[in-house]
């Protein structure tokens, strides 16, 4: 650990000073894992772009690695009450959901699934006891070992959120994992952690929410495997919801089977840097992905949404499609990069990104990129980045409509059309609220 | 025929200008209500200038004359006030609002109309009986009301459309954009048949053409000839059936001389 810089070295005695806590709550090839993934943060540190890194050229995290984070090693809960979170709407009270309070896990807060059906939903500390060979061989199996905020939440891992849906098994009901950052006095980090293993023919919808309840600073570093095994069908929904002045840097990884569908919808707004580095590997052919995402970023906010699909196996099909709203000066960057592979014959896949920049100051930085290593093949992208435009509004003036007016009917309509693709009703009506009915508004010149 | 009152559009001299070329070059026209005038002439003679400018689309600019509507001047008034005083345009290419539903958008129009005109906001309930009215007489897919303004729509579909906001918004002139391009003959009767009913001795009607074949639907009052930027001549309906059979040429020669 010699190497290790001032910024890792904060972390590095923080890990010591809790090891023995992180070691109690599971079993120790776990605890390995942990002492593997810290010598691996000290080695790799935070990236930076000076090191010709391409993954993180556009964001730069020395914020969060120069920050001082506290953990609630303890899991305090700081107050949150059932009660407060059904009533602020981000907890469904009949909905099967693990919550977790500054990366801790509560028991009181969460609902258990009404009928388990055979389906596990536990932490992974207690899933890596009762279903030991399950989680062994899929945990960290996935996500990228060579990435330092991969490893420092390996390092951390303390409970975590863990299903398995086996094979032949359908969910009728969600099952919502919620993280909650409380933002009360003390700046925390949090390292929540997913993993969900949906077997063969298996049918199940998975809400992931990232929400803020205060105002103070904090740091969340979420890593989530997702397994999605041969034909099983997963509606996987991303919220996140996180306050301004938080850190949000997530990774997740989706390994997918033969004839299998994944389906991914990412909502964000709210940090004050966000990184969503979404990873689905089609490792199976006649395999299907459909990514669609919203951002919506304003003060001088920073979201990062790295996107890559590895085409391994033939006849897949993926659709990547992704809308950003930007106002103020904040900025968001896109890196979609479609992967296909030689084998990968007869891969049908379209990305495209789509911006509204409403403000002169803001920026969208939208690099989609396709590497292509079969010969028949499919394949095609697009990004675009515009501010409202003014025919459209003339026309809609025309009608009588002042442009004020007409501009927030434009912006809704290009929001609500990710929205309107989610296929849970309450949830649809929860991101209504949460990103419709506080859209930036426009003021046009005349 | 009215008339005979107060013109409810008077335009004089007038002269406007795109990126410092001058398209118009001292229009004169006086409608009366209850009047449908033909505006016709070759592509490039400035009709769509007209009639967008009419409307007030803002990237052109009036370098002398004027216009006046309902005795006040219409160039002093933002596009959504002159809507509002019932000036209606319908586009040649109507815009796609993606993610803008149709019903929504036609809901906000009439509401933003009835609010100027100090009336209560339409109950949806109200709303519905009143689209459902329109949309049967221009005969669109009730499914497209569901669907973003124009968005893959057909070019008979976007017409249409534009028929069904005339029919809702009921102005008092109507701006006619080459309504009838691109459509085949059983639109361009349904279209006609929108305007038509539309038609009334408190309404006044602009109708820009290329061709005269929309006439046999709508039988115009007055037919005027734009030529480079002026109204080289005018008559009444017939003229638009001695245009179809000598063409444009026939109107350039002087004073309609033949050659």
């Amino acid at each position: 650990m010699a190497a290790a810089g001032s910024e890792q070295h904060r972390y590095l005695s923080t890990f010591q000073d809790v090891e023995e806590t992180l070691a109690s709550g599971g079993p120790d090839w776990l605890h390995s894992m942990r002492r593997g993934a810290v010598e691996q943060f000290s080695r790799l540190g935070f990236p930076t772009a000076r090191r010709g890194n391409e993954k993180w050229k556009y964001t730069n995290v020395a914020p969060i690695a120069r920050g001082s984070f506290g953990i609630d090693i303890e899991g305090r809960g700081n107050g949150v009450t059932r009660g407060s979170l059904i009533r602020c709407g981000h907890l469904q009270e009949d909905q099967t959901t693990l919550v977790f309070v500054d990366g801790r896990y509560s028991r009181e807060l969460s609902t258990p699934p009404k009928r388990p059906n055979g389906v596990r939903i536990a932490t992974v500390e207690e899933a890596a006891r009762s279903h030991e060979a399950l989680v062994r061989s899929h945990l960290g199996s996935y996500a990228d070992a060579e990435d330092g905020f991969t490893a420092l939440n390996t390092a951390f891992l303390q409970e975590g959120a863990f299903v398995h849906i086996p094979s032949g098994t359908t969910l009728d009901e969600p099952v919502g994992i919620l993280f909650l950052s409380t933002g009360g006095g003390d700046a925390r980090a949090s390292f929540p952690r997913v993993l969900v293993i949906a077997e063969a023919e298996s049918t199940a919808t998975i809400i992931e929410s990232y929400v803020g309840l205060g105002e103070g600073r904090c740091f969340t570093n979420s890593v989530a495997e997702i397994v999605v095994g041969e034909g099983a069908e997963i509606d996987h929904y991303r919220v996140l919801a996180e306050s301004e002045n938080a850190f949000h840097v997530a990774a997740e990884r989706v390994h997918q089977g033969a004839g299998s569908t994944f389906r991914s919808h990412a909502f964000e707004k709210g940090p004050a840097l966000g990184r969503y580095d979404l990873g689905v590997h089609i490792d199976g052919p006649e395999a299907r992905c459909d990514l669609q995402g919203l951002y919506v970023t304003t003060g001088s906010q920073h979201m990062d949404n790295l996107i890559n699909i590895d085409h391994a196996k033939p006849h897949g099909t993926s659709r990547l499609y992704y809308k950003g709203i930007l106002d103020d000066s904040s900025r968001a960057v896109f890196g979609g990069t479609v992967l296909v592979r030689r084998d990968a014959q007869k891969t049908d896949a379209q990305q495209s990104d789509k911006n509204l920049v409403l403000s002169p100051d803001a920026e969208a930085d939208s690099k989609p990129a396709l590497f292509i290593y079969a010969d028949d093949v499919k394949c095609g992208h697009g990004a675009t980045a515009g501010n409202i435009d003014r025919d459209t509004v003339f026309y809609m003036r025309s009608r009588g409509l002042d442009p004020e007016t007409a501009s927030r009917l434009l912006i809704y309509g290009f929001a609500s059309e990710i929205i309107d693709t989610v296929r849970v009703e309450r949830l649809k009506r929860r991101l209504q609220s949460l990103f419709l009915d506080s859209l930036p508004s426009h003021t046009f010149e005349l | 025929m009215a008339g005979e009152d107060t013109p409810i559009l008077e335009i004089r001299n007038l002269h406007v200008s795109i990126q410092e070329t001058e398209i118009l070059k001292g229009v004169d026209l006086t409608v009366g209500l209850g009047e449908v005038h033909a505006i016709m002439g070759p592509n490039g003679s400035g009709k769509s200038t007209l009639a967008n400018v009419l409307a007030g689309r803002p990237e052109y600019e009036i370098t002398a004359g004027e216009i006046l509507y309902k005795d006040a001047d219409l160039t002093e008034m933002l596009p959504e006030e002159r809507a509002r005083e019932g000036v209606f345009l319908a586009f040649q290419y109507p815009v796609e609002l993606a993610g803008v539903r149709t019903w929504q958008f036609l809901k906000s129009a009439v509401d933003a109309l009835r609010e100027y005109r100090g009336e209560d906001e339409l109950s949806i309930r109200a709303f519905d009986r009143l689209v459902e009215e329109k949309r049967r007489l221009v005969e669109i897919d009730p499914e497209l009301m569901k669907r973003s303004v124009n968005e893959g729509f057909s070019g008979g579909e976007k017409k249409r459309n534009e028929v069904l906001q005339l029919a809702l918004l009921d102005p008092t002139l109507a701006v006619l954009d080459e309504t009838d391009s691109g459509l085949d003959i059983d639109a361009l009767k349904i279209v006609a048949n929108g305007v038509n009913r539309f038609r009334g001795p408190s309404k006044a009607i602009l109708l820009v053409t290329h061709y005269q074949r929309i006439l046999d639907h709508i039988n115009p009052d007055f037919v005027h000839v734009l030529i480079d930027g002026s109204i080289a001549m005018s008559g009444g309906s017939e003229l638009a059936q001695t245009l179809e059979d000598r063409g444009y040429d026939w109107v350039r020669s002087p004073a309609g001389v033949e050659a």
